[in-house]
């Protein structure tokens, strides 16, 4: 091959691109030709020089810095930034239903707490000799016999054309606080009503309930304007809300 | 499952491109000379870059899909219509031939100190010459990558470097005599 078509290939040489069979030949004929063995010499040489001279620039720590976390944080925002938000609210659900159990459970067990001390409270007192302080069935002589002796007043339901009667009342106590009890007669049944100032209670309980069986007596709680009553007796539960509603309509 | 493959997918971006982070960089240093310049076109390489990564064959070269990203932004830029502009579309026939007898530059081309000179004839060359030669000499791509990169058949590849090196060696000659 003449050196002319081997000048012309000159750059394959230089960059790799000949075939290996090829640049054998081509390395014969630069052994053997020192205007061609120039020529590479020169083309290796300015190769070289571009190749140093070519780098030149560098980026900034700083701007390295930026586009690091640009890169890095688009995508993996939208895939470990969502699973740490999910486990995050994995955990702060775990947490809520956590707390909200124990405080149900633990609330349940101090409103169980109160239903067993009026429990007590009614039994207790129709165990006792004397249960009533006032004995009268006359509205009219209980209610006003509570004044300055309890820090609150409510209102008696008239009891003409119901089967319940008023048997007295009595001064009590639940959690340290004066309260009202109220004894009641349906079919020789003793219901008791205890009225206490709701803030007594620390809002224990709710709101109004359904008569439930404690301890099997049937008791029905509600609040009303401020002051928190239950009716507890023996009594089945229709009748225990039968009065519970009488005392809602006369104390609204 | 469109989910994770998609987060495979970035996190091998990452992975896939932090390595060409100063190279990049060098490349746009050549292009737009000037330090701000070749931020922002890096910057919007890689936005644009981890835009478009999902249409990104894997297995095709991802070195060529990023620096044709670089060089199509920085040809579309300002900077870059106004490099292309001072250059005839045709330059590739241009004779634009420079002497290749006589003094060659061999003996400047081995002192060290001279690099500065080297990159001013760089810089002197039209843009087109200078992208194929750098990407050539010094991102050492091969003449196929070189194409994908810029787009053209590998004849025009051929004939382009051929000239880009031309001109090179030309210009440091006019160094050598006027300095």
């Amino acid at each position: 091959m003449v050196c002319e078509s081997w000048k012309g290939k000159l750059d394959l040489y230089l960059d790799g691109e000949m075939k290996s069979d090829e640049m054998r030949a081509f390395d014969a004929h630069v052994r053997s030709c020192p205007s061609c063995a120039a020529d590479v010499l020169v083309g290796v040489q300015m190769k070289r020089a571009v190749q140093m001279a070519g780098k030149r620039f560098a980026p900034s720590a700083e701007f390295r810095k930026r586009m690091q976390q640009q890169v890095r944080a688009k995508p993996r925002r939208s895939s470990s930034g969502f699973a740490w938000m999910t486990a995050t609210a994995m955990v702060a659900i775990v947490a809520v239903v956590v707390l909200t159990v124990s405080y149900i459970g633990r609330e349940r067990v101090r409103t169980q707490q109160v239903y067993s001390e009026v429990a007590d409270l009614h039994v207790a007192t129709l165990a006792s000799s004397s249960p009533v302080d006032v004995v009268s069935s006359d509205r009219h002589t209980v209610k006003p016999w509570f004044q300055g002796k309890i820090p609150f007043t409510f209102d008696l339901p008239e009891l003409q054309n119901s089967e319940f009667s008023l048997l007295g009342g009595r001064m009590t106590y639940l959690e340290q606080t004066a309260g009202a009890h109220l004894i009641y007669e349906l079919r020789k049944h003793r219901i008791s009503v205890f009225i206490f100032p709701d803030g007594a209670l620390q809002g224990r309980f709710g709101g109004d309930s359904s008569v439930t069986k404690e301890l099997s007596f049937s008791v029905e709680t509600w609040s009303r304007g401020g002051l928190r009553y239950f009716a507890i007796g023996d009594a089945g539960g229709a009748d225990i809300d039968r009065l519970a509603k009488m005392f809602k309509a006369v104390n609204p | 499952m469109r989910v994770p493959l998609l987060d495979a997918q970035s996190d091998s971006f990452e992975e896939l491109a932090m390595p060409l982070f100063d190279q990049l960089y060098n490349f746009a240093g050549w292009l737009t000379q000037n330090r701000e310049e070749a931020e922002d076109l890096v910057q919007e390489t890689y936005a644009k870059a981890l835009r478009g990564f999902s249409s990104f064959q894997l297995g095709t070269n991802f070195r060529a899909w990023m620096y044709r990203i670089l060089r199509n932004t920085f040809l579309t830029s300002r900077t870059g219509l106004r490099a292309t502009m001072t250059v005839p579309l045709d330059s590739e026939e241009d004779g634009a031939d420079f002497a290749v007898e006589g003094a060659t530059p061999e003996t400047l081309l081995i002192d060290r100190s001279s690099q500065e000179l080297v990159q001013r004839a760089i810089q002197e060359l039209p843009v087109h010459f200078r992208e194929i030669l750098l990407l050539c000499d010094v991102e050492e791509m091969s003449y196929q990558e070189i194409a994908e990169t810029l787009s053209i058949p590998i004849g025009t590849v051929m004939s382009r470097l051929s000239r880009a090196r031309k001109g090179l060696r030309g210009r440091l000659q006019e160094q050598l005599q006027t300095g």
